[in-house]
């Protein structure tokens, strides 16, 4: 129960009517004036210097201590080191390639050997291994990092909810909102130019779901547990390590896969940062606008992902079923061993076992250039109507309407909206971001931002939903849906904007077809969860009533599936949010531009308060939708995140 | 790029570097063992002179290590003394980040590379038939030229196709002070930008763009530079912009530590020098004869051995 009434719909419609109108009267109240704004960015940067004089001396240690198992795992799988005058080489290509089919068979049966031995063999075949192996490299230090930082911050979330509410939840939040691109100066300063820092800067991206993975996980777990933890007289920590984390393993597993995905959605940023590897390879590719080289090595990094994925699920399965570890383990790890250092000598003398051969490789060569090319010279005529009408007809009205809106009057707005469907708390968020974007000077590009963002959620929402209902129908077509979702989400964005920018020129219809072809995938992935859970009594109920398939859909399915779909559409703002600085690569006049350009002027304080914008943006945003879907949807329960 | 610098050296460039270290004797004596750590960014033109820098030392017996660095990001690296050494700083572009650079007292300008930059205006050869006044900038104030440029969403006005708004370049000012009926678009990175003039050649479509050299680009499409009126300094002090753009040097860069720590590399990379001909000459046989781009190194390397040699006197 509030305090207050919430007011009518109707209301709500016409203060805002109101407000925009009342606010357009006056000059102030229309374009912020400049006097007002304050000098955060700049203030930023200074504070800035000074905490890098006093701080530098312990980052550069914390650098030191990471760069040492870095150079070792590199050395392993990559580059080989030289001792003195000897030098050894790395692990044998062979070598690797039979530890991980090994491994794979061992866990996961012929099939999980399959999908490793293939997955390596297009590594090898493609010339992408030594890349490859140094962006492995980099996740198998990102990823144990990630998982230390992020079980930590979960298992204190769980443990003082206060901390949690105030601390842990709204710095989450941010890490998972504010782009990467806005900390790597920081963190280059920090740490040092190379691939420590970029591995900083992929662990602050990769540790929030980990964290709240944890917390989740522990809160879940029942009571008993504990209880039995008490009762054979643990203490705290006993009670935790020995018997709470192992019972929330396999959630944990599940939450080790989205970090290991996310790490390799970083690999291109890093790449910019010294990191090396196949984002390296994506990015020179693409200057060079090679699309078959780009999309070879963007899609080495799927396959990495895919591998990386499928030997997790399998261990989270198998975990989360609770069958023993299969015998013959230590057997096993033997025989890799040994394979492994054969391989690996006898590459000394076979240059074949050190370096797969040159003469095997292949390449899909021009194939890929010749197809934009075509679809390029014969269908550009029918590709620039569509464009232009795009234009003219659906992005400049959003544009004009969002850019010329009065700030006094959105601010009015978003602060009733909050009010309305959230209380004062959420009316007191909406102010603090709507303030901090205007004081901040950043106004017109939030409006920018929030236009693009809109069309791109609008279109992936209405090409998404009956993607995933179509996939739910036909399990052939939605399995194949899932495996173009998950391809979507792993191959960077990059390889795909340059045939976008040719067949659709600089511009924001380009921008707009990246962020989709991006944030359409929680869309089609929730979408097809929830009708296929639609459960079966209410489709019987309705068949039983003599509903025909229209009605079904309209009036059985869709009211179960609509939380789900709800949650897909907030999932797809944010994700199309997160893309707005990849579509600055295009040339946008928005947040991500803003952030583009402190990056390339190593502005610490610029980056940051663009990038806190977007994220602030990206929060509110939540918010709103989530307490706007709870309203729509009033007796559901709330579903997890 | 096959990325075979991360490849482990064979055990024949062991022993040729061994063989090196051995004869470049009084060179190690009083430079330090710790890799010279050499920037890589992402064009082609900087890979070959950063590999062929990298190479050179290499063979005198130094160690080197490549890192692969954004070109605007670089210069936090180079402050800090974690990166050693950029071999293109384009004075056309990056002139502001690498004064303040300079300025810090971090990092040494190291010279001119004998490489000079241009950027303008460019448009392929094929557009002389909609506007045969080409290349002299006056055929743009004509209203068949313009619309031969404009497109659905700049109409009546022509579009031209700018560099990121990071570059600078002053277009929108140029396009005011000449009385241009054109509207300056930005592309967000230089990858977006050649992907439209890619897409247009293929179409032989209309397009007019900032384009730049030493690059691959002016190599693989045929197409000329607009002639403005020459650039003059008071064309830019005084904010006139009535004007084509400077053209300039592109220099080399180090962290002022290497005078220090590496003396004999730090002569050797001050002596760099390789013209702009050179230059796009090797970087047409990287990107268009598909050369890989260390063999194309090497094979410099061997042909001018007393070249850069003598770098190193």
């Amino acid at each position: 129960m509030s305090w207050y009434r919430r007011p009518a719909p109707w209301i709500f419609l016409a203060a805002a009517v109101a407000a925009l109108l009342i606010a357009g009267q006056f000059g102030w109240a229309t374009r912020f004036p400049k006097a007002w704004e304050w000098p955060v960015a700049r203030t930023i940067t200074r504070a800035s210097e000074v905490v890098v004089l006093h701080l530098s001396g312990m980052t550069r240690l914390i650098a030191a201590v990471i760069d040492w198992p870095m150079q070792q795992v590199v050395a392993l799988l990559a580059q080989g080191r030289a001792f003195g005058l000897a030098m050894m080489p790395p692990l044998s290509w062979a070598g690797i390639a039979f530890a991980l089919t090994a491994v794979g068979w061992r866990t996961g049966g012929l099939g999980l050997a399959l999908l490793q031995a293939a997955g390596c063999a297009y590594l090898l075949l493609f010339g992408q291994w030594t890349s490859a192996m140094l962006t492995l490299a980099s996740v198998l230090i990102a990823v144990p990092f990630a998982l230390v930082t992020g079980i930590t911050l979960g298992i204190l979330a769980w443990r003082m909810p206060r901390f949690d509410r105030w601390l842990v939840t709204p710095v989450l939040d941010l890490m998972q909102t504010v782009p990467a691109f806005a900390y790597l100066v920081p963190t280059l300063v920090l740490f040092g130019f190379g691939p420590v820092a970029a591995l900083i800067a992929t662990v602050i991206f990769a540790l929030p779901p980990m964290a709240r993975v944890t917390a989740l996980a522990l809160s879940r777990l029942p009571e008993s547990t504990t209880d039995l933890a008490v009762m054979m007289g643990c203490t705290r920590a006993q009670a935790l390590f020995r018997v709470l984390l192992p019972a929330a393993m396999p959630m944990l597993l599940v939450g080790l896969n989205q970090t290991v995905m996310m790490v390799l959605n970083m690999v291109i940023i890093a790449s910019m940062i010294g990191a090396g590897g196949l984002g390296f390879d994506v990015l020179l590719a693409l200057r060079q606008l090679n699309i078959g080289r780009g999309m070879e090595a963007g899609a080495a990094i799927v396959v990495l992902a895919i591998m990386l994925d499928r030997q997790c699920r399998t261990l989270a399965a198998s975990w989360s079923r609770g069958e023993p570890a299969p015998g013959g383990r230590a057997r096993l790890a033997g025989l890799i061993l040994v394979v492994l250092a054969v391989t690996t000598l006898a590459g000394l003398w076979l240059p074949a076992l050190r370096q797969f051969p040159a003469g095997l490789q292949i390449s899909t060569g021009s194939v890929f250039d010749a197809l934009v090319g075509w679809i390029n010279v014969n269908f550009f005529d029918m590709i620039e109507g569509f464009r232009v009408f795009l234009l003219l007809n659906l992005m400049n009205p959003i544009r004009i309407a969002l850019t010329g809106a009065p700030w006094a009057g959105v601010v009015a707005l978003v602060a009733l909206a909050g009010w309305m469907l959230g209380g004062w708390r959420l009316m007191l968020l909406g102010l603090i971001v709507c303030l901090f974007c205007l004081v901040t000077g950043l106004w017109d590009e939030t409006m920018m931002t929030i236009y693009l963002c809109l069309t791109a959620a609008i279109f992936a929402t209405v090409i998404g939903i009956p993607l995933g209902i179509a996939g739910s129908k036909w399990p052939r077509f939605g399995r194949g849906l899932s495996l173009w979702v998950e391809l979507m989400q792993t191959m960077p964005s990059f390889v795909y904007l340059i045939p976008v920018v040719m067949l659709f020129r600089v511009g924001d219809v380009s921008a707009m077809i990246a962020i989709v072809a991006f944030a359409i995938t929680p869309v089609i992935r929730y979408t097809m969860a929830a009708f296929s859970e639609v459960p079966v009594a209410l489709t019987e109920a309705g068949t039983a009533i003599g509903c025909n398939r229209r009605q079904m859909l309209r009036f059985v399915e869709l009211p179960s599936a609509l939380p789900a779909i709800l949650l897909g559409i907030n999932q797809c703002l944010l994700f199309s949010l997160a893309m707005v600085v990849i579509t600055a690569l295009v040339g946008t006049r928005d947040l991500g531009q803003q952030v583009y350009i402190a990056l390339t002027r190593a502005d610490v304080g610029r980056g940051l308060v663009a990038g806190l914008c977007l994220g602030l943006v990206g929060i509110l945003v939540d918010r709103l939708f989530r307490a706007a879907a709870a309203r729509i949807t009033p007796k559901q329960p709330e579903s997890g995140h | 790029m096959k990325n075979t610098l991360l490849r482990p050296p064979m055990l024949s460039t062991v022993r040729a570097s061994l063989l090196a270290a051995a004869l470049a004797g009084p060179a190690l004596a009083q430079d330090s063992g710790d890799p010279i750590k050499m920037i890589l960014n992402d064009w082609t033109g900087q890979l070959i002179s950063a590999q062929i820098m990298g190479e050179a030392l290499k063979r005198e017996g130094f160690s080197v290590e490549y890192v692969q660095a954004d070109a605007m990001a670089e210069f936090v690296g180079l402050k800090s003394g974690d990166l050693h050494v950029a071999m293109e700083i384009w004075s056309t572009t990056q002139k502001d980040l690498f004064d303040e650079a300079v300025a810090s007292g971090q990092v040494e300008n190291m010279g001119e590379s004998g490489m000079q930059a241009r950027e303008e205006w460019w448009y392929p050869l094929y557009m002389k038939e909609a506007c045969p006044g080409l290349p002299d900038w006056t055929a743009l104030l004509e209203p068949a030229c313009v619309e031969a440029f404009s497109t659905p969403e700049t109409a009546p006005k022509g579009r031209y196709l700018g560099a990121p708004v990071t570059w600078g370049g002053f277009d929108e000012e140029r396009v005011e002070a000449l009385g241009l009926d054109f509207e300056v678009i930005h592309a967000g990175t230089d990858a977006a930008l050649f992907a439209e003039l890619e897409s247009a050649w293929q179409r032989k479509a209309p397009i007019i763009l900032w384009v730049y050299s030493p690059h691959w680009v002016p190599a693989v499409y045929q197409g000329e530079y607009i002639e403005f009126p020459p650039f003059t300094e008071d064309c830019y002090t005084e904010e006139r912009y009535d004007c084509g753009k400077p053209q300039g040097p592109i220099w080399k860069a180090a962290w002022q530590g290497v005078a220090g720590k590496w003396p004999t590399a730090h002569k050797a990379i001050g002596n760099f020098s390789l013209s702009s001909e050179e230059s796009n000459a090797l970087i047409q046989r990287v990107d268009v004869d598909k050369q890989p781009l260390d063999a194309v190194v090497a094979d410099w390397l061997d042909q001018n051995e007393s070249r850069w040699k003598a770098w190193f006197q």
